[in-house]
This record gives C-alpha cells, sequence and structure tokens, in this order.
C-alpha cells in the first residue's frame, strides 16, 4: 500500500471516528439535552438517563479516539486545530467534564436540589458541545486565520468571538439539532408512555429544522462562503511542507467538487431525506427506522462537509497557502500504515462488543423499574 | 509568569489531579475481579456483596478519572501545540492505539459491571469484570510508552522536509526499555494504592466494629495483594533506579544531588541538604557503595555528576547551535555536499541547539552568554528533585512495613484483636498518594528543560497563545478541579460511612428485586 493510498484512507477513517461519534455519542448527547425538556419530574429524568447508562463512557471514547486518532494520523491539524480553537475548545472541555460526574454522581443522594443541579450539568456539558462541534466545522468550511513560521511553529490570528459567526452559528445549532433528533429517536428505542410520546413530538420537529439548516447551509456556502482550491500539483506520495503550495480562493469555490463529480449530489440530497424520512417515520412511531434514517443523515452531513472540502482539512484564511490538505498534513508513512493495521484489528472488536452491550442490555425501561432498583440505578 | 511557566503549571497541575484517580482505578479493577472470583468459586454471596460495595467506591472515583481524562488527551493539541506538530508523529499512536485496543473496552465494560449483574451469567460477568480490569491496565501500557518515549526518544529521527519528529521504528518505542521498566513500576504502584485503600477503610469498620465478616475478608484480601505489589513496586523501582543510570543520567545526578563525578561505585546519599549555590550537599548521611550499585550494577562503573554532565552538555549545545545554521541552510536548499555531510555528524545534537532559542531570537549567532545560560539550565533544579524522591520511597517502605505485619496478622490471627495495626492501616491511606504524586513529580520535573528528552526543549513546546488566555483556563480548571474533588471525597466518605450495610448491599433483596419485577429484561 502506498503514502497515497494511506492517506486517503486515513481522510476516510477520520470521518468513519466523527461518525461513530455523532451515531453513539450523538443520542446520549441528544437525550441529555432533552432532560428538563421532555423529562417531567425526577423518575422520568431517571428513565432517561437510565437509558443510556451502561452505554454512554463506551460511546464518548469515540470522541476520545477521534481527537488521538486526530494527533497519530493528522498532527498538524491536531495541533493547529486545538491551538487555533483554544477558547472554544476549553469550554468544551469544560462542559465535557460535568458529564461523568453527572451520571454517576446526581442519584447517588435523594436530595432535589443536588439532582436538578447535575441534571443542568448533564444538559450543559452535552448541549455545548454538541453545539461547538457544529461551530467548529462552520469555521473550517469558511477558513481559519492562521500560518506558520520557518520551523513551523504556528500564528494563529483570531479569538473566540471571530468563531461564532452567523454561518458558523448556524453549523452549530445544526449539529445540536441533528444530536437532539438522533436522542429522541433513542427514547422512542427505550422507554414508554408519555415520554415517548413526547420525545417523538419534539424529535419530528427537530428533524425537519435539520433538512432546512441543512440546505440553507449548503445555499449559503455556495453563494457566500470562500471556497479554497490547490492550483499547484502537490505530491501526494511525497513528504511535503504544508507552507509548499499554491491555493486559491473564491466565493462559492466550495462547488468545485460537485461541478467535476456531480454524483456526489447525491450525498446532500441523502442527509436532507434521511432527515425528513426520520421526521416521518417518528410521527408512525416506526422507531427503529426513526434511529437508524437519523444516524444515516448526520452521517451524510459528515460525508458532505469531508467532501465539499477535499482535499482540505484545514483552510487558512490568513495565508491560503499554508491550508492542511489531507496530502500534506498527515503523518508519516509508517505511522500511518501502523495506525492503519490498528485499526483493522480493533474497529471490528470495538464494534463487535460495543453491539453486545446493547443486545445484553436491549429492552425498555419505566418509572417501575427504577423504583424497584433505586440503589442501583444512576 | 510566562507562557511557558502557565502552560507547564496547567499541565502539571491536571496530571496531578489525574493521577489522584488513576492509581486507585487500576488497584481497584483488580481487587474487585479477584472478590468476585472468590464469589463465582465459592458461591457465597458476601463476596458479590464486596465486589458490589467496593464497586461502588470504585465508581465514584472512576468518575473523575474519566472527566480529569479527557482535559489530558486534548490539552497535548491546546497547550502544547509544537509538541504535537513536532512529535505526534510518533507520540500521537500511543494515545490512538490507547483509545481503540483500551478504553474502549474499558469504558464498555464499566457500564455491564455495573449494570449488567442480573442480565448474564455470572461467569459471563465475572468476564467482564476481569477484562475491565485488563483493559484498564493496557490503558497504562500504553501511556507511559508514550510517557517512556518523551523521557528517552528512540526509534525516531528528525525529517528536515517536514520539521518533526518522524517514526522510524515501532518495536523499538514499544519495546523502550524505560516505558517497560515506568509501566511496571506504575500498575503496580496503582495495586498498591487500591490495596491501601480497600485495607485501611476496611480496618475502620474493624475498629469500629462495624461489618465485621466483610471487613476482614476485605482485609484479608487486601493485604495479600498489597504485599506482593508493594514488594514488585520497590523492586521495580529499583529496576527505574538502573535504567536512570543507563539513560538519563541527568535526573539521576539531580535526584541524588551528585554535583560532581566520584569514584566508582559512588554513594548514596540518604538524607542532606542540596545547597544549589555552593553546588554541595549539606549535613549529608551516606552509605558507600550503594548508589553506584543501584544505578549501574557494578563496582567500577562511574556515576556522572552535575559537573561533568554540564560540559557535556555545552559541548552538545556548541554542536547544536552548527546544526541548528545548517539545517535552516538544508531546509532553504542552500547546502552543500559538505553541509549535508557535516550536518549528519552533528543532527543528534540539533535539540540541544534549540535550547538556545530560550535566550537568543537567532539561534545561528547566540553568543557565549547565551550558551553559558542554556548550559546552567541544562540542569533541573537540584532540591525539589531529591526531595520527592526521598517522600515516594519513604513512603514506599512504609507501605512495606504495613503490609508485611497486616498480612502476618491476617494470616496468623484475627487482625481486629491488634487495633493499633488497624489505627497504621488508617493512618496510611494517603501514602500510596502522596508516593505517587511524587514519583510523577521525579519523572517529569527530572526531565527539565525538556519536554522531550533532549530533542525538544519545553520553552519551544507550547501553544501560540498569549498568557492571558493560558491564565484565564488555568483559574478556571483550578475552581473546577478543586469543586470536583471536594465532592469526590466527599460522597467518599460519605459511602465508605454509611458502610456495605447501610448501602443496601448486605441485603439481596436488591437482587431480587432485578430478576423478577424488571421489565427491562425483554421488549413484548
Amino acid at each position: 500500500m502506498d503514502y497515497e493510498t494511506l492517506r486517503f484512507i486515513w481522510w476516510v477513517l477520520i470521518g468513519v471516528l466523527l461518525i461513530g461519534f455523532s451515531v453513539t455519542d450523538g443520542f446520549d448527547m441528544g437525550v441529555a439535552t432533552l432532560l428538563k425538556v421532555v423529562g417531567h419530574g425526577d423518575e422520568e429524568r431517571r428513565v432517561m438517563i437510565n437509558s443510556m447508562a451502561p452505554h454512554w463512557d463506551g460511546n464518548q471514547v469515540w470522541l476520545i479516539t477521534a481527537g488521538g486518532a486526530l494527533f497519530a494520523a493528522w498532527p498538524p491539524v491536531y495541533a493547529t486545530a486545538f491551538n487555533g480553537f483554544y477558547l472554544a475548545l476549553m469550554l468544551t472541555l469544560f462542559a465535557l467534564f460535568l458529564r461523568p460526574l453527572a451520571f454517576d454522581y446526581r442519584s447517588k443522594l435523594e436530595s432535589q436540589a443536588w439532582r436538578s443541579c447535575w441534571d443542568w450539568g448533564l444538559t450543559l456539558g452535552s448541549a455545548v458541545p454538541a453545539l461547538i462541534f457544529g461551530v467548529a466545522f462552520g469555521n473550517l468550511l469558511q477558513g481559519v486565520p492562521f500560518q506558520f513560521d520557518d520551523i513551523l511553529r504556528l500564528d494563529y490570528q483570531g479569538g473566540l468571538l471571530d468563531l461564532l459567526n452567523p454561518f458558523a452559528l448556524l453549523a452549530g445549532l445544526l449539529s445540536l439539532l441533528m444530536f437532539i433528533t438522533h436522542g429522541a429517536a433513542w427514547l422512542q428505542l427505550k422507554t414508554g408512555g408519555e415520554l415517548r410520546h413526547r420525545s417523538a413530538a419534539i424529535g419530528s420537529w427537530t428533524a425537519v429544522v435539520c433538512a432546512m439548516l441543512f440546505m440553507l447551509g449548503g445555499v449559503w456556502m455556495l453563494l457566500g462562503v470562500d471556497g479554497y482550491q490547490v492550483t499547484s500539483v502537490i505530491d501526494t506520495q511525497g513528504y511535503n511542507d504544508t507552507t509548499g503550495k499554491v491555493v486559491a480562493v473564491s466565493t462559492g469555490g466550495w462547488i468545485a467538487n460537485y461541478s467535476r463529480f456531480p454524483l456526489l449530489w447525491l450525498l446532500p440530497l441523502l442527509g436532507v431525506s434521511g432527515f425528513l424520512l426520520c421526521a416521518v417515520t417518528m410521527k408512525m412511531g416506526r422507531h427503529v427506522l426513526a434511529f437508524i434514517s437519523s444516524a444515516a443523515a448526520m452521517a451524510m452531513v459528515i460525508v458532505t462537509t469531508g467532501v465539499t472540502m477535499f482535499p482540505f482539512v484545514m483552510p487558512s484564511s490568513l495565508n491560503p497557502n499554508h491550508s492542511l490538505t489531507m496530502w500534506d498534513a498527515t503523518a508519516s508513512e509508517l505511522t500511518l500504515k501502523i495506525m492503519f493495521v490498528v485499526v483493522c484489528i480493533f474497529v471490528p472488536l470495538v464494534l463487535l462488543y460495543t453491539a453486545w452491550s446493547y443486545w445484553v442490555m436491549r429492552g425498555r425501561l419505566d418509572e417501575q423499574f427504577i423504583r424497584n432498583n433505586d440503589k442501583a440505578l444512576y | 509568569m510566562d507562557i511557558v511557566e502557565l502552560s507547564r503549571l496547567q499541565f502539571a497541575f491536571t496530571a496531578m489531579v489525574h493521577f489522584l484517580f488513576v492509581p486507585l482505578t487500576l488497584g481497584l479493577s483488580i481487587l474487585l475481579a479477584i472478590m468476585e472470583s472468590v464469589y463465582v468459586m465459592t458461591g457465597r454471596t458476601i463476596y458479590r456483596q464486596m465486589t458490589k460495595f467496593w464497586g461502588k467506591l470504585f465508581g465514584i472515583n472512576f468518575a473523575l478519572g474519566v472527566t480529569t481524562g479527557i482535559a489530558m488527551e486534548f490539552q497535548f493539541g491546546t497547550n502544547w501545540s509544537y509538541y504535537s506538530h513536532y512529535v505526534g508523529d510518533i507520540f500521537g499512536a500511543p494515545l490512538a492505539i490507547e483509545a481503540l485496543m483500551a478504553f474502549f473496552l474499558e469504558s464498555t465494560l464499566v457500564g455491564l459491571f455495573f449494570f449488567g449483574w442480573d442480565r448474564m451469567s455470572k461467569e459471563k460477568h465475572l468476564a467482564v469484570t476481569w477484562l475491565m480490569a485488563l483493559a484498564t491496565n493496557m490503558s497504562a501500557l500504553w501511556i507511559l510508552v508514550a510517557n517512556g518515549w518523551m523521557q528517552h526518544p528512540v526509534g525516531s529521527e528528525l525529517n528536515l522536509a517536514t520539521m518533526r519528529m518522524e517514526l522510524t521504528n515501532f518495536a523499538d518505542v514499544l519495546l523502550n526499555p524505560v516505558a517497560q521498566v515506568k509501566f511496571v513500576h506504575t500498575v503496580s504502584a496503582g495495586y498498591v494504592t487500591g490495596a491501601v485503600f480497600v485495607l485501611a477503610i476496611s480496618s475502620w469498620y474493624l475498629l469500629k466494629g462495624r461489618e465485621i465478616a466483610f471487613a476482614r475478608r476485605s482485609f484479608a484480601i487486601a493485604s495479600a495483594f498489597g504485599l506482593a505489589s508493594v514488594l514488585s513496586v520497590i523492586v521495580l523501582g529499583d529496576e527505574s533506579g538502573y535504567e536512570l543510570g543507563d539513560v538519563q543520567k541527568v535526573k539521576l545526578a539531580a535526584i541524588e544531588a551528585e554535583w560532581q563525578t566520584h569514584p566508582a561505585p559512588a554513594a548514596f546519599t540518604l538524607f542532606g541538604i542540596p545547597n544549589e549555590r555552593e553546588q554541595r550537599t549539606d549535613m549529608a548521611i551516606k552509605i558507600p557503595g550503594v548508589m553506584g550499585l543501584i544505578a549501574t550494577r557494578s563496582w567500577n562503573t562511574e556515576v556522572m555528576g552535575i559537573r561533568e554532565l554540564k560540559e557535556e552538555h555545552r559541548e552538545r549545545i556548541t554542536n547544536g547551535q552548527e546544526a541548528y545554521t545548517l539545517m535552516q541552510r538544508l531546509r532553504r536548499g542552500e547546502g552543500s555536499e559538505e553541509d549535508i555531510a557535516r550536518f549528519e555528524e552533528v543532527r543528534s545534537d540539533i535539540g540541544y541547539g534549540l535550547l538556545l532559542s530560550a535566550y537568543s531570537d537567532d539561534v545561528a549567532n547566540a553568543t557565549e552568554a547565551d550558551i553559558a545560560q542554556a548550559v546552567e539550565a541544562s540542569i533541573p533544579k537540584v532540591w525539589p528533585l531529591f526531595w520527592s524522591f526521598r517522600a515516594m520511597v519513604a513512603a514506599g517502605f512504609i507501605m512495606l512495613l504495613l503490609f508485611g505485619l497486616a498480612f502476618w496478622h491476617s494470616v496468623r490471627r484475627q487482625p481486629e484483636k491488634s487495633p493499633w495495626l488497624l489505627r497504621f492501616a488508617l493512618f496510611s491511606l494517603p501514602l500510596p498518594w502522596i508516593a505517587s504524586e511524587a514519583g510523577w513529580f521525579v519523572a517529569e520535573y527530572g526531565r527539565q528543560p525538556w519536554a522531550i528528552g533532549e530533542i525538544l526543549p519545553v520553552h519551544l513546546a507550547v501553544s501560540s497563545l498569549t498568557a492571558e488566555q493560558v491564565l484565564s483556563t488555568l483559574v478556571a480548571i483550578g475552581i473546577l478541579y478543586t469543586v470536583f474533588v471536594i465532592i469526590e471525597v466527599w460522597l467518599m466518605q460519605h459511602f465508605a460511612r454509611k458502610g456495605p450495610t447501610g448501602s443496601g448491599y448486605l441485603d439481596d433483596d436488591i437482587d431480587v428485586a432485578y430478576t423478577t419485577s424488571s421489565p427491562y429484561r425483554e421488549e413484548k
């Protein structure tokens, strides 16, 4: 396997990890965001929390793995993005801090004030990252103000407030609503009665909004957002300095890949239909189908974003020639090869025991179950 | 304070708080698996109750371990951006492998450990518990492979085109002797932490005359497991000493306040007051020959002293300066044949050249004074290392004594008849944490001024941020972590005080409820 192929595979794999994160951690972040909205009273909230209790920790590892894989496979991207989005990521971290504690500590004491505090912690800890991840991608699509010096030290010229521009906020809203929709679908799989009805009502509505935001974002991107294109020849097999290429910028330029391969239009189309199908199936009470279609729609949103920017991963608005692409911002050939072998062995294993754990914990929960197992549950 | 100091402080704080929880997770996970094994083999429910009760405390600790672990995974990118760029090709891999191979398994199974009791056979649940414990240990392996490489970077080389270190031999990184020694030393220390935790709380019950049957069994398991573990920590710690003598001479010299090279075999300074200004140790009590034996395992090999190491560093910094100049020329594509040949000779010292960038913006033209400053700063401060190392060792030997006595008493007769021993065990509760934190301090502070030993100085490794940005996050993390730790410790003592009886683990109704009335079992 040559360097070029490995680089392409890793571009796909990073996407796979992000999709894995959205499909698994996405639903528990969504459920946690809805905690105070659809959960009336302590017992209903405990039903919601315990529906994800055995899984949230494993789900969260998709995020950790995506971070680790980014570090290993695209070190310059990890270094640039995490440093560049410093305060936004720190806020995300602080929010994420609250989740494990809220899950584990919330129901350990009887006090309602204690529990209510942790409920807010769980909601904040899930909604803030969901929003910021979208904001981050919204900024990647517009380019980020960075450049490198002669020994490739980063010079980042932007702040937290620059990240919160209208287009990025739209992307953030989309990712938050995607997770909420997905969480609502999960609640329909795992709960009954009122709770299930309320989540179906909310989820079918947010799914439609997702479809609309996704389309709006697409139109906005093609009319008002700068697209990037490499105009020099990149040696896809070689070791490149990330600063040694020529990049052209033009408004609406992100359409280039679609013009060249019109079949790619299917991807956003599938995304929109996924959201709509999800809305319809929720209304019909076909909860399995609803969960699958919301997962598929999220996957298509991620794939669409990746394909639109290809081969860019992190364009630079400050010095476009210093943009990071999946051809020049990768790890060495040896590291990519070793990590690919590791992924080939362990990702199937992970999927296998994750599936087993969901199978073991299958079934619906209700308030009676919470009362019967008061001490042993979250 | 500048950005470098603030970033170091933030890393030190987050890492040290994280490591309050990691060792207990390592040790308790194994102890839980042992207790549950006894339950499955003997069928006696008290061992299941033990697994569940200690499991509850394990969970409280585990949650904060996960929380503080998230920060660890992401702060290399946020706060050590140039580090991430410069060594991500090697350092990122073990972190990613850790997540894929170990953390996924651990986190998935921890859910089944807590919530799967009635949903699978007891053999299957036992397998879950053991695999969870195994995964926890595998996590430690990969993290310590990463840290071992920071201490002793092997299997890699600088690529001038990409201006970073790149992997040349993965097996070298994995089998790095420093990483191997660190792994076994660290996980054993974790086992000791788990054992002291169980021993101390069980002793408290015995002192109060509560939960006797429960506490006596927990005491017995903890004392046996603890004795084996503490012996292995000490033996493997000695192995670490040998590795230091081999590959991290500066750290060893600083730990031992070895101001200059003495004739072999060097003496071990048991006690003394390091005097940085005079470069000597006041009031030293020395044991002849011991340090030479530990560090070199021979009678006639010298242990290098700080004065001699500085001379060596001066030479390497001068070479590094030349290497840096040549590198710039080569990167611009202006190097001649001779330049390339000369670069090959001095390239291993390029990290030392980078040390100069702390004192001069133009490394190539750094002055003699700059070099002198870099040489002085090439050795970490002695007294913090000297003292924290001795704190760690002392804590280790006190715990050896504790477990020796506890094991003897639990084998020979009932430990509750020796209240002094129970009190000794109770008051020893902080010792494993003191030892672990001191140990990590020695490992990390002792590597200064390097982020990656002899490759990348710590002042270059930081992110492109302002001091205010780092200060604000440092304060925020400080407040958050403090609140979290207070809550965690409060919950811990709350449930420890309640004990297994008060927590509902001694009536088995809880399991009956699970199996009979649970609608959770099958979907209709």
